[in-house]
């Protein structure tokens, strides 16, 4: 595909109160027609109320050489799991 | 015929023929996202031409469902607009129709709805297609700007798509004459943005006609034989 007609990451929110979560992507020459095609690829079958669409080249991600660095740290580092309190009763999720 | 058939059959055999020329751009598009997105449309309007076959089936209180009347009808009975059968032709074609088809369906399906008191199962079915069909336009829309008002060819493929089928438009309100001036605000509009030429409306000019009444292009013993061919091969076929 050229520049013309670039790369988006599409984002869709499936109830209210959820949030948008990502879907895929797709080409499209512009933001409009990207939330368009985003309509029509991603929510044929009633999976969403909202769409985001963003420019996939505008996306700064994590590198797997990095991975170690990023992520390795936290792992033994099980303090920070809030898994050292009592549940209070009926406290269902916290 | 019963009047009130012959209506409801105009409605639906351009819903279904319409559904038909753009079901056949499915793996031809330019990109899958519009190779859906044509699909999606094609699928709106089945929906809604079957909807309408059931309805005008039953008024006619002949026994014929929703496919006696779409694929066990020869092509004389057929009632759709010439626009609707004309060959899928290049994109342009295929967006430009789009806008002209689209825009007489908005005006239209508005109409019907409004008319609840007089027709409410038709107005039901309107109400329900409205929504399909504003998605429909500004598709349409979206895309004769972006053809008009792009590159050079793609200006001239439009332009060229708006001319070929300017003509056809009229047999759009030679029942519904009262909607015209709608649909000439909505096109002209477009038309504007997407810097193509309007063409002029000379009386003498081609003015195709018929499809009403059942005569048709040459194009449309094609389409029906590929469109009935499989259900009058196996009569009954379900899968």
């Amino acid at each position: 595909m050229t520049d013309s007609n670039p790369l988006w990451e599409v984002f869709v929110r499936p109830r209210r109160g959820l949030s948008h979560g990502h879907v895929g992507s797709l080409h499209a020459p512009d933001a409009e027609m990207a939330l368009r095609n985003a309509r029509d690829l991603y929510t044929r079958r009633e999976e969403g109320v909202s769409i985001w669409v963003v420019p996939a080249t505008e996306i700064t991600a994590s590198s797997p050489q990095e991975k170690d660095a990023f992520f390795d740290p936290a792992a033994d580092k099980i303090y920070r799991h809030p898994t050292f309190y009592e549940m209070p009763e009926g406290a269902e999720h916290i | 015929m019963n009047e009130d058939v012959g209506y409801l059959l105009g409605l639906a055999d351009d819903a279904l023929i319409a559904s038909h020329r753009l079901s056949e751009w499915s793996s031809q598009a330019h990109d899958l996202e519009e190779d859906i997105a044509l699909s999606n449309i094609a699928l709106d309007l089945l929906g809604q031409a079957r909807m309408l076959l059931t309805l005008a089936g039953e008024r006619e209180g002949a026994g014929r469902d929703e496919d006696a009347l779409a694929y066990l009808r020869d092509e004389r009975e057929f009632r759709n607009v010439q626009l609707v059968e004309l060959p899928r032709g290049d994109f342009a074609v295929t967006v430009v129709r789009m806008l002209f088809f689209s825009a007489y369906q908005a005006e239209l399906y508005l109409r019907l709805e409004a008319e609840s008191g007089e027709r409410p199962d038709l107005a039901a079915i309107a109400a329900k297609s409205l929504k399909e069909v504003a998605y429909h336009l500004d598709h349409a829309t979206r895309w004769t700007v972006r053809l008009g008002d792009g590159t050079a060819e793609s200006h001239r493929r439009a332009q060229r798509a708006v001319d070929e089928l300017w003509p056809y438009t009229h047999e759009l309100f030679e029942t519904e004459g009262d909607l015209r001036g709608a649909w000439l605000a909505r096109v002209e509009r477009v038309l504007a943005e997407a810097t193509l030429t309007r063409p002029a409306d000379d009386a003498d000019r081609f003015r195709p006609t018929g499809g009403r009444s059942g005569v048709h292009t040459e194009h449309m013993g094609y389409l029906l034989a590929e469109m009935q061919h499989l259900h009058r091969s196996h009569p009954g076929a379900v899968w």
